[in-house]
């Protein structure tokens, strides 16, 4: 009962709450969309937190995404030792580059006051969750290992088993306790994604890339000239 | 011809009091908030002086503005794909220790205090994290200390000057400094706009004025380093950049911004300039001594025909046109090339101009004799007791002819009232002095005019921009909100978790 809640209730609870309240969030509340940038208050032990956290989650993340997306690629790939033991190595530095910048992070928030100021309630639950989901993560990569390969042969089927409304609870009973709190957090982390600060993913601004450098607004069509429309009142009328 | 409206300003230096009254006027109305403390949108600072936030002017260090290779300009903090590679942690952003950290007194233990020995204390507090801070520097802690060779000697303009003048400056009786009050320059090409990544930030294309928009800013912060008059500023509370607005809303509804209506030494012109924005990138490609000239010509002249038909063409009502020819600011800036902008090698086109001031000579020491008396009645500019390397360093990227000549007219025209009022020079000196800087009698009439007599209406002509039209067409119902929170906006400025 507990393991259907676990993995099979939370999962599609957290994935819907997910969806709905981060839609609804960004159309009432734009305003909250993004993280609460502290750079300015504390911008020198942030670097050593911030720049390897971002860089070995983002390799970590994408690491979960292709085995998810091509796991028979993956099985192939790692079908030859070599190529197994570079890919779970690559892992591993995402992996530990992700663990020390969210140690970093999570010791800047709780010692430097000024981050304590500025710091609510939820930022400190996401970055405990992170960082245990983070730990828990490079546990498993060191003491489980050839997980790029289980991972892709078990756990992978398990979400096409979730995503296909068929939930297959047989495949993930079975697994270590770290792996199934780190499947556990995971969805945690999906659950409280659009309440608090991780928001900021769906803010990437790559438009910036090819978007002119000056951006001019004009209050409405700039053709039609300012001023000529109050002489007339009847034909502001037509416009409400 | 692309013709353009832009709300310009020009504040006139020689009538600077320092008094801050602009600095509060704004800081009641928009920055007395909780994390906009430590913001002054407006602030005056003492010349020769460090600034606020500490040496803003040095963009080796805080890397504002744009670069120009002669074909392209670029920002000085890198490309675009620079911006996104920083974006976990931006190296040149400035630190809250640059500006200050804002805080109070603990005033209520003045009156709660336990009776005791000792008269109680009001100890500081930081207003960030609450707790008792030592109190290292403030916004304006290097205020009139210009003799101070603690603050002085680091203003980055007296790389101008030689050794020789730079010691002369500081001696006790050549002591000098005069007052630099600065607002957002409402950049005709502003590199705030041109280094935000979310496009949260825009300028208005009916009047220019440059804006953040509240809901589309994600915090990067990447307008903070990119402008060079550090005149963007991070809420660290809201998590998100703010900036001086020209007081818009006051603007459109025909009143003059908060510190140009609350100015007491009446130093500050606003008006119209139309300019031609198909030119606009090519005046920062010129090399640093002609930025003045090539931001002058890319202005137009209002009274041009066919300017005003390219003006109509862009929805500039004829009424505005109006108020555009009787622009203040189009006559201190072109007409009589008075007013020079500040800092014009950051290459963003500031839209406030500066009337240099006058520091003559007062005194000279002769054997160790202090003498007050003078042979002329005003030493002439050359004497100036700020080098002339040090005003161009700050209004003409160095190119002294600019700010020789804008001297040189406000001298004339002392000369030529003198002359007028008293009678007491000769009038072949001043008719001498009129022409060095080609200026006719009426000409100097009208400058003396409109920098001693001017009312506020010849001082602040706002150009009508017509938003009156834009609220009607709002779906608000504007007699439901009467009261209310106003239009627009909705939510109140809290962060979400």
């Amino acid at each position: 009962m507990l393991n259907y809640f676990l993995f099979v209730v939370l999962p599609y609870m957290a994935f819907a709450i997910f969806v709905v309240v981060s839609i609804y969030r960004f159309v009432t509340n734009r305003f909250s969309y993004s993280s609460l940038s502290s750079q300015f208050l504390e911008g020198d032990e942030l670097f050593y937190g911030s720049v390897p956290w971002h860089i070995g989650i983002l390799g970590s993340l994408l690491g979960h995404v292709i085995g998810f997306l091509i796991p028979n690629q993956v099985l192939w790939f790692n079908s030859v030792p070599l190529r197994l033991y570079i890919l779970e190595v690559t892992g591993l530095v995402f992996g530990l580059l992700a663990l020390v910048g969210v140690v970093a992070l999570f010791w800047r928030r709780v010692s430097t006051p000024k981050i304590r100021a500025v710091s609510s309630p939820m930022d400190y639950v996401v970055v405990v969750l992170l960082l245990v989901q983070v730990a828990l993560g490079v546990f498993t990569a060191l003491f489980y290992r050839w997980g790029s390969s289980w991972y892709a042969a078990t756990l992978v089927p398990y979400l096409y088993s979730l995503f296909s409304f068929r939930p297959d609870l047989s495949l993930v009973v079975t697994m270590p306790l770290v792996v199934k709190l780190h499947i556990i957090g995971a969805f945690t982390i999906l659950l409280v994604f659009p309440f608090s600060r991780l928001v900021h993913m769906f803010s990437i601004p790559i438009t910036y890339l090819w978007r002119p450098y000056q951006v001019v607004k004009w209050n409405w069509d700039r053709e039609r000239i300012r001023g000529q429309y109050t002489r007339d009142k009847t034909q502001i009328a037509g416009h409400k | 011809m692309d013709v353009r409206l832009q709300t310009s300003m020009v504040f006139h230096l020689d009538k600077c009091i320092g008094c801050h009254t602009c600095s509060i006027a704004c800081k009641n109305v928009w920055t007395d908030r909780e994390g906009a403390e430590y913001m002054w949108w407006n602030n005056v600072e003492t010349k020769p002086g460090t600034g606020y936030p500490t040496a803003w002017e040095d963009q080796t260090k805080y890397k504002g503005g744009w670069e120009s290779n002669g074909e392209k300009p670029g920002l000085k903090m890198g490309s675009k794909s620079s911006r996104l590679l920083n974006i976990f942690h931006n190296p040149d952003l400035p630190k809250l220790d640059d500006y200050y950290e804002p805080w109070t007194y603990e005033y209520e233990n003045l009156f709660d205090a336990p009776e005791g020995a000792d008269q109680p204390t009001a100890r500081p507090v930081s207003m960030i994290t609450g707790e008792y801070m030592e109190i290292e520097a403030g916004p304006n802690w290097d205020d009139d200390l210009s003799g101070s060779p603690v603050y002085a000697a680091n203003d980055p303009n007296l790389d101008a000057l030689t050794e020789e003048q730079r010691e002369e400056l500081f001696d006790i009786e050549r002591l000098v400094f005069f007052y630099l009050p600065r607002i957002c320059n409402h950049c005709l090409n502003p590199s705030c706009v041109a280094s935000c990544p979310s496009g949260a930030i825009y300028k208005r294309g009916e009047d220019g004025v440059v804006l953040i928009n509240q809901d589309k800013c994600r915090a990067w912060r990447m307008c903070v380093t990119a402008c060079p008059y550090k005149k963007t500023f991070y809420n660290w509370s809201t998590g998100k950049s703010e900036k001086c607005i020209l007081c818009f809303p006051r603007l459109e509804t025909g009143q003059a911004p908060a510190c140009f209506h609350s100015c007491v030494g009446r130093i500050r012109y606003l008006g119209g300039l139309l300019y031609d924005a198909d030119k606009l990138v090519d005046s920062v490609n010129v090399p640093d001594g002609h930025l003045v000239d090539a931001h002058r010509d890319i202005l137009l002249d209002p009274h041009d025909p066919e300017v005003r038909k390219g003006a109509m063409k862009n929805g500039i009502d004829e009424r505005t046109l109006e108020a555009v020819e009787r622009s203040p600011v189009y006559k201190f800036v072109k007409e009589w090339g008075l007013a020079l902008p500040l800092h014009p090698e950051f290459r963003t086109l500031p839209m406030l101009f500066y009337v240099p001031p006058m520091l003559p000579v007062m005194a000279n020491t002769e054997d160790g004799v202090y003498d007050t008396a003078n042979d002329e009645l005003f030493s002439p500019i050359e004497k100036s007791r700020l080098p002339l390397e040090f005003m161009a360093s700050l209004f003409s990227a160095g190119n002294i002819d600019h700010v020789s000549l804008a001297l040189k007219k406000q001298y004339a025209v002392r000369l030529f009232k003198r002359l007028e009022t008293v009678g007491d020079i000769d009038a072949e000196t001043v008719r001498v002095a009129l022409e060095e800087c080609g200026m006719d009698e009426a000409e100097a009439e009208a400058i003396y005019r409109l920098t001693s007599l001017p009312t506020m209406d010849e001082r602040v002509v706002i150009p009508p921009s017509h938003r009156e039209e834009a609220l009607q067409m709002l779906n608000d119902d504007m007699w439901d909100e009467k009261g209310k929170a106003g239009l627009g906006s909705r939510n109140l400025p809290v962060r979400g978790s």
